[in-house]
């Protein structure tokens, strides 16, 4: 296997770690709000339980999105270059929502004020809704293609990024995404509040399904390949197990590896449709960025295979320990007072 | 105002925010795991709620640190897509690799600390704490690295077919001596910033606690104040050394950056370091140098005291426009004559008030003067208004390259700004430097509000008896630690 080709495939594994490992993560943040209506006095340690789910691992997850961009600019540089300017304000507002995630999941418990949570509690959710329909939306516009001129620059008018297709993407990962949280709050919780993630995730299995096949279904006919019958046939199959085990309200722990699979299979249907493409130009074809006329020297990514394979392996592993770590289910009751600090000096 | 007016202003602004709270951390996580292991290998309760204390301070900062940091992974490829396409060879692997290596350390690490209390062991969760601390001043390594190649490229050569800067030697990247220098320099002005912090915080609480708690004053916050002064001191040793040497390094090698810090407009033998120097219009058309001293610049520049034959702006200027074309080769005269002098005069700062508090606190003292307690907190915002100073320096000294020449290196590695700003609209870019801008300043007013009320607060009641870590397993009912 060639540099340029070993490198697409870092570059997909990448990406499907941040989907699967952000993907609840948003999911989480998304749903958040929504906990504990009903539960009076108890609806804030319903939602600061969910919230607890990711509380030790989500910065390790969004860092398979820093890795990714920086991936990206020693891998393929001119990918790099002309999806961040080319798709200049989507970005925009993924990196501002992001801002404001990161600081109000660490804020949010500083200050014990309702008021002040309430601002947090926007920003988390703020924070989760718009990078995931945004990464579906930039990834549907990258697959369907962007117009690229001969010197791999982009002008993308508003048309190019916000059409059928793109947006329905929008809506699929972040439709994926919250089906995607709901299991994994149900795996993570005990309680009350395990049972308010599962009714969650039972009353959007379905819409997402269907919204997820069409998707999968006019990115397969539009620009796919005969192997990719296969992914999106897993993705299926998986959503629908995944469905199922909700349903029937026990097994969480299968149904969140089944909705890890169809996530996981979202990425690879999406990369495996633009191989050898890394982003394909409406303009020409010739114009295409591939990952031939986009890679670094071999030199560099020789060099960048080496640190790779050293210590990928190695992040797997203590994420992975993290997660043994904190693999106890967390409930309402778990959830200590809260010990911010009033708004004033009392 | 252009785009590139207006990108420029933008990563200015940006970096500037990202490397307030920077310091911080990289200082502040050393200085945290050496309280806790204080704490472990003592079982001094002082240490471990000092440990609590500022922790939570350190989590305050360090969450804008991310939050300010994302935007830097990928303003490159926004705003700077011809300086990316032209250096991402290069450029792309430190920035890849600090993912790869520092970034899930730190973050990954940092979960385990912050809710690993009572579930891990004791030593482990030492350990992740000091994972913390190695890996962001790795990090640090790897990103001052990436922009140290921008000052001074080695390692690289221009692909003729391609046009692009392309890697030859990773090894050279890594040991340029720019990056070295700089990164030991950045490092020692991260360990001054965490160190003054740690003092002033404990010198006003100290003050403050006397009468009251003198228990605490004498057994918690004056040692702090201690260890504070001690690591702002021999920071200041190594900020001195390395600044030398980094000083050397650019006389060499940015000549242009060294003339205009000191505002030497002509070429001379033997020139006056500068102490005040006015001017009615900026880059040497009309400076005028009030006060000077004899010797110093020289040494400064290359050790010695006489003999030394430095060039100055209007020179170099028209040596750049024969070696490489038409253009203004100087950066802006009075930014790198003043940011120049803010930074090292700052330092006298936090200097001054370590000497202060090792001498008030000698032999187990407790001072009561009011003015220590002023001083703290004139000190604390000191070393931060330094290192951007320093950083401001840096990268406007080397304007108006992205990548400046080496001398040494192949001459065809270069890049100006004007060359590698992205082809965006003006009315784009200025959409995101006023969202950056705005977010960020309503950010930084809630976080130093935030350090300020925690401060204030100091350590906490529910903070004063260690738990002790339960065996995994036996605490199904029992409290999480912590949570958010």
């Amino acid at each position: 296997m060639a540099l340029q080709e070993l490198w697409f495939v870092v570059m997909a594994g990448l990406f499907l770690g941040f989907f699967v490992l952000e993907g609840f993560d948003f999911g989480v943040g998304m749903l958040m709000g929504l906990f504990g209506r009903g539960a009076g006095q108890d609806a804030e340690r319903h939602r600061r339980a969910v919230l607890n789910t990711i509380g030790p691992v989500w910065d390790g997850n969004e860092v398979w999105l820093i890795t990714a961009g920086g991936a990206m600019f020693a891998a393929f540089p001119d990918w790099y270059a002309t999806m961040f300017s080319g798709l200049y304000l989507p970005l925009l507002a993924i990196l501002v929502s992001m801002i404001l995630r990161v600081v109000a999941i660490e804020w949010r418990g500083k200050v014990d004020d309702p008021g002040w949570r309430r601002w947090a509690d926007i920003g988390i959710a703020a924070g989760s809704w718009v990078p995931a329909v945004l990464w579906g939306v930039a990834f549907a516009a990258l697959v369907r293609g962007l117009p690229i001129d001969v010197d791999k620059r982009l002008q993308a008018s508003i048309g190019d990024l916000l059409n059928g297709y793109t947006l329905l993407g929008g809506v699929a990962t972040a439709g994926l995404f919250l089906f995607h949280g709901a299991v994994f709050v149900a795996l993570k919780t005990d309680g009350a509040v395990r049972e308010e993630a599962l009714r969650f995730a039972g009353r959007v299995a379905l819409p997402v399904t269907a919204v997820l096949a069409s998707f999968g279904l006019w990115t397969q006919l539009e620009h796919g390949k005969d192997w990719t019958w296969i992914v999106l046939v897993v993705a299926g199959l998986a959503q629908l197990a995944a469905t199922v085990r909700v349903w029937r309200g026990v097994g969480e722990g299968w149904a969140f590896a089944y909705t890890t699979v169809a996530v996981a299979a979202v990425v690879v249907l999406l990369f495996g449709v633009l191989y050898p493409n890394l982003m394909p130009s409406t303009i020409d074809p010739a114009y295409s960025l591939t990952i031939d006329n986009a890679a670094s020297s071999p030199y560099t990514l020789t060099i960048m295979s080496w640190a790779a394979l050293v210590f990928a392996p190695l992040v797997l592993l203590y994420q992975g320990w993290t997660y043994w770590v904190f693999r106890q289910r967390i409930s309402a009751d778990r959830i200590p007072e809260p010990v911010g600090l009033t708004r004033r000096r009392p | 105002m252009d785009a590139l007016d207006v990108s420029r202003w933008q990563f200015g602004i940006t970096t500037v925010y990202h490397f307030i709270f920077v310091p911080l951390t990289i200082g502040l996580a050393p200085l945290i795991a050496v309280m806790q292991t204080a704490w472990v290998l003592t079982g001094n309760t002082s240490w471990y709620r000092l440990t609590r204390f500022f922790g939570k301070l350190f989590l305050i900062n360090f969450a804008l640190g991310v939050a300010t940091g994302i935007v830097q992974e990928f303003q490159f490829g926004m705003n700077w897509s011809e300086y990316s396409r032209f250096v991402g060879d290069v450029f792309g692997a430190p920035l890849a690799m600090e993912g790869l290596a520092a970034f899930f350390f730190e973050s990954t690490f940092l979960g385990l600390w912050i809710f690993g209390w009572t579930r891990l062991p004791r030593l482990v969760h030492l350990a992740c704490i000091w994972v913390v601390a190695v890996a962001v001043n790795l990090s640090a390594f790897f990103i001052i690295a990436a922009n140290s190649w921008m000052q001074h490229p080695v390692g690289a050569r221009l692909n003729p077919e391609t046009g692009r800067a392309e890697l030859t030697s990773i090894v050279a990247l890594f040991t340029n001596n720019t990056a070295l220098a700089a990164f030991t320099h950045a490092v020692f002005g991260a360990f001054l910033t965490a160190g003054t912090f740690v003092a002033g915080v404990c010198v006003w609480w100290m003050i403050r606690a006397r009468n009251d708690n003198r228990d605490e004053a004498q057994t918690m916050f004056r040692p702090a104040a201690v260890l504070g002064s001690i690591v702002v001191l021999a920071a200041t040793l190594g900020l001195v050394a390395s600044g030398d040497v980094q000083g050397k390094l650019m006389f060499e090698q940015q000549p242009m950056k060294m003339a205009s810090a000191e505002s030497l407009c002509h070429s001379a033998t033997d020139p006056d370091f500068s102490i005040l120097t006015v001017g009615t219009h900026n880059n040497c058309d009309s400076v005028v140098h009030l006060i000077d001293v004899p010797y110093v610049l020289p040494f400064l520049a290359k050790g010695e005291f006489e003999g030394v034959r430095l060039e100055g702006v209007k020179d170099l200027q028209s040596q750049y426009v024969e070696k490489f074309g038409p253009g203004d080769y100087r950066p802006n005269l009075f930014v790198t004559y003043w940011s120049f002098r803010a930074m090292i005069g700052l330092l006298a700062v936090p200097v001054l008030f370590s000497v202060a508090v090792l001498w008030l606190t000698r032999r187990g003292r407790i001072p009561l003067s009011r003015w220590l307690s002023r001083f703290a907190l004139v000190a604390m915002p000191a070393p931060f208004l330094a290192n951007s100073a320093g950083w401001v320096f840096t990268e406007m000294g080397r304007q108006p390259w992205v990548v400046v020449p080496n001398p040494t290196g192949d001459p065809m590695i270069r890049l100006t700004v004007a060359e590698g700003v992205s082809g965006h609209s003006v009315g784009m870019v200025v959409l995101s430097l006023v969202a950056f801008t705005a977010i960020y300043a309503v950010l930084a007013v809630i976080w130093f509000w935030l350090i300020r009320r925690y401060t204030v607060e100091g350590p906490q009641e529910h903070d004063s008896e260690p738990t002790a870590p339960l065996p995994p397993g036996s605490d199904e009912v029992a409290p999480l630690s912590f949570a958010y």
